[in-house]
């Protein structure tokens, strides 16, 4: 369709002087995370008693769940909504997602004081808590996400296993495996798909009921009744306009040209969405007259601004311009503005409005935090550029279409 | 994970949150704005306009629980009163001054350490169930179970749970346990009983309410007309009597709602037993279901 291919690795040489520097940050970011493990979190970071939670957890848990939002958003439009057009975009957003909550979960790990009892909440329960409801449905997602790309896997190595040495003899038995796997999966393969999208829901917007207990610690701006519905709507907003910005980043990384038939169609449906989060965080303001705060000019009220003018209506008036929708540098800009937005909403929620009542000085991420949140996103690129060689994942454009077998799946 | 395992993760998980908050919710809504508590609830009146200052608390708590400390002696050094400090894993309890608004009298000072709310944030934000209300009133924090998030710190309206951050291997959460251990020995908590004034008072959670009533009712003037503690976040199992307005004392202002009231609403609205993931789950199998014969329709159309 459209003169797309199916999906195949990418043949291009791995290092570029690009992915040189990418790893350079990734290597700094894994030295200070050893440090971490070895020395404890006071030695790293500027948390403290007043401050307990930093970037660590506002940014690379908080925002990197909302950014994997590409995952579950493009799954309900690809399979439920079986809209067959975009179906070349499931794969690459399958593929953010499952290295965005791998790495979600490292970062979490991370920042655990007792990170090797990360398990304790499989056994440990407390029903009220909703990090326990964010935690169990970000475990299951993420065991999710790997079954939903293990026919990826399947389509890669049937035929083709071909291990060194000793090891030929498990290919045979591999190889059955694979395509005992692949035809199970196949029959089963919805079951996992509406799955990861109930718990993404669920998990999205539990994330923002997290905060809901800090109670007057958090600015009146953004603490609300509502937070968990907010930070649902927002991750659904920021879901499409991640997977333009991969889309179109990774066709320039590529050499490829970016698929602007299918990106266009994307980003028409990007507006109303942004449009119905909008209205819920401005009537939400309305309704609460949390409006009064933002008379004055401080910290808050600047942040609380930028986060709404810039990230939110700004985009949403590019995305429903026709014409920004069908010119690339449009769609890019205004994609990355979402970004920007859900990026301002997830600071400022867990780090600007969290006023404790006896802080001595406020909490400014250390050097060490920084590098590691980058070195985490230098990790995932340089993976994500690593798996796109090993696995069918992006689609070429022109030549032939033969049908494969996924009818779930739906890769044509 | 198949359906049969899944549905039994649901149930377990709705039967032991009915378990943990049922009871107690229940009887909140029975009581009004009032506080499900045991008659075994105990608590502390501390009596801000009795208290000297001379940490002799602090010295008691951290013998008690086997901490470091200087000796006696150095508890009088008045310095330390410059600065305000908040409880660590150094001491569970620290005294601070503040100046007295009624100029010449003697400055105040307030003795800090976990308020044991009736209806713990802490209690009920914890990921793992480390923290439980025990029925002698206290809030207490079980180390095997802990994986040191440190949302039970996000949570505390009273911002008293610490972490030791300087620890890279069991890393603990410190806070005041209301020496429990002591208490289930018979004996009073360790703060209490070294006052050498008698500014705290430990006793049966409701008789301290009368008690301070009474006191307010003998001294006119004494006092300010609030108990703090009484009704904030639901109520605590310290609480607090003083001269002037507790804001001035840093206490934070805080409602009468208990603080894990609003989101455990909310997570128990969005998971009413399991009724609204598993309508969702069905809701999007439909949907998936009609798209996908309408599509196989269309497609045989065009044959």
């Amino acid at each position: 369709m459209n003169g797309y291919t199916k999906p195949q690795p990418i043949t291009k040489k791995f290092f570029t002087p690009g992915v040189i520097i990418i790893s350079t940050v990734a290597l700094i970011g894994f030295a200070v995370l050893l440090a971490r493990y070895i020395f404890g979190l006071g030695a790293i970071t500027n948390l403290s008693n007043q401050y307990p939670w930093g970037i660590w957890i506002g940014l690379d848990v908080a925002l990197g769940v909302a950014l994997a939002a590409g995952g579950f958003t493009t799954a309900a439009l690809g399979h439920i909504m079986h809209r067959e057009k975009f179906h070349a975009i499931i794969r690459p957003a399958l593929l953010t997602a499952l290295l965005g909550y791998t790495f979600v979960a490292l970062s979490v790990a991370t920042d655990l004081g007792r990170w090797y009892y990360i398990w304790h909440p499989l056994i440990f329960w407390n029903g009220n808590s909703a990090l326990f409801e964010v935690g169990m449905c970000v475990m299951i997602y993420l065991a999710v996400l790997y079954i939903e790309f293990l026919p990826i896997v399947c389509e890669r190595f049937i035929g083709r296993i071909n291990l060194p040495g000793i090891l030929h003899l498990l290919n045979k038995p591999l190889d059955k495996l694979l395509r005992i796997l692949d035809r199970a999966l196949d029959k089963t393969m919805f079951i996992f798909i509406i799955a990861g999208v109930v718990l993404s829901c669920l998990h999205q917007s539990s994330l923002g009921t997290l905060m809901v207990i800090a109670g007057p610690k958090m600015h009146p701006l953004w603490q609300t009744p509502v937070l968990p519905l907010l930070f649902l709507l927002s991750a659904i907003s920021v879901g499409f306009p991640m997977v333009i910005f991969e889309s179109m980043i990774s066709s320039k990384s590529f050499g490829l040209k970016p698929e602007m038939d299918i990106l266009t169609d994307l980003a028409r449906m990007v507006g109303p969405i942004l449009f119905i989060y909008l209205a819920f965080k401005i009537g939400d303001m309305v309704i609460r007259r949390s409006f009064v705060y933002l008379y004055e000019i401080n910290t808050a009220s600047v942040m609380f601004t930028i986060e709404l003018v810039v990230g939110v209506i700004v985009p949403l008036r590019m995305f429903l311009s026709p014409k920004v929708v069908k010119s690339p540098a449009g769609i890019f800009i205004a994609s990355c503005l979402v970004i920007f937005g859900v990026f301002m909403n997830r600071l400022n929620n867990f780090i600007v409005a969290y006023n404790p009542p006896y802080s001595f000085h406020p909490y400014i991420p250390s050097l060490g935090e920084i590098a590691v949140t980058i070195g985490f996103i230098a990790m995932e690129v340089l993976l994500y550029r690593a798996a796109v060689m090993i696995f069918p994942v992006i689609e070429l454009p022109n030549g032939a279409a033969p049908k494969t077998k996924y009818a779930i799946k739906g890769v044509k | 994970m198949s359906k049969q395992s899944r549905r039994d993760f649901l149930k377990t998980t709705a039967i032991a949150t009915t378990a943990i908050t049922g009871l107690a919710s229940k009887k909140t809504k029975a009581e009004g704005r009032g506080v499900y508590l045991p008659d075994k609830a105990m608590g502390v009146l501390v009596d801000t306009t009795v208290c000297i200052g001379c940490r002799r608390c602090e010295w008691a708590c951290k013998t008690a629980h086997d901490m470091p400390t200087p000796p006696l002696e150095n508890y009088d050094d008045r310095t330390v009163y410059e600065n305000m400090r908040r409880p660590d894993y150094t001491s569970y309890t620290v005294v601070n001054e503040y100046e007295n608004d009624d100029t010449g009298k003697f400055p105040i000072d307030v003795k800090v350490q976990c308020m044991h709310c009736n209806q713990p944030a802490c209690v009920s934000a914890c990921i793992v169930g480390a923290f439980s209300k025990l029925e002698n009133g206290a809030v207490v924090w079980d180390e095997s179970k802990c994986i040191g998030c440190r949302y039970c710190m996000v949570a505390c309206p009273f911002q008293i749970p610490a972490f030791e951050y300087q620890k890279a291997i069991q890393p603990r959460i410190t806070k005041c346990d209301f020496c429990s251990a002591r208490q289930a020995e018979g004996k009073l908590p360790a703060c209490v009983e070294i006052c050498p004034v008698e500014a705290l008072t430990f006793g049966k959670r409701e008789d301290l309410i009368q008690v301070a009533k009474e006191k307010m009712r003998l001294y006119p003037g004494r006092y300010v007309d609030h108990i703090y503690g009484e009704f904030e976040v639901g109520g605590t199992s310290w609480m607090y009597l003083a001269s002037q307005d507790f804001s001035k004392l840093a206490f934070p202002k805080l409602q009468r709602d208990p603080a894990p009231g609003v989101s455990e609403s909310i997570q128990h609205g969005l998971f009413a037993y399991f009724v609204p993931p598993i309508a969702l789950y069905a809701l999007l199998g439909g949907v998936m279901w009609l798209n996908k014969n309408k599509k196989s329709e269309s497609e045989e159309e065009q044959l």
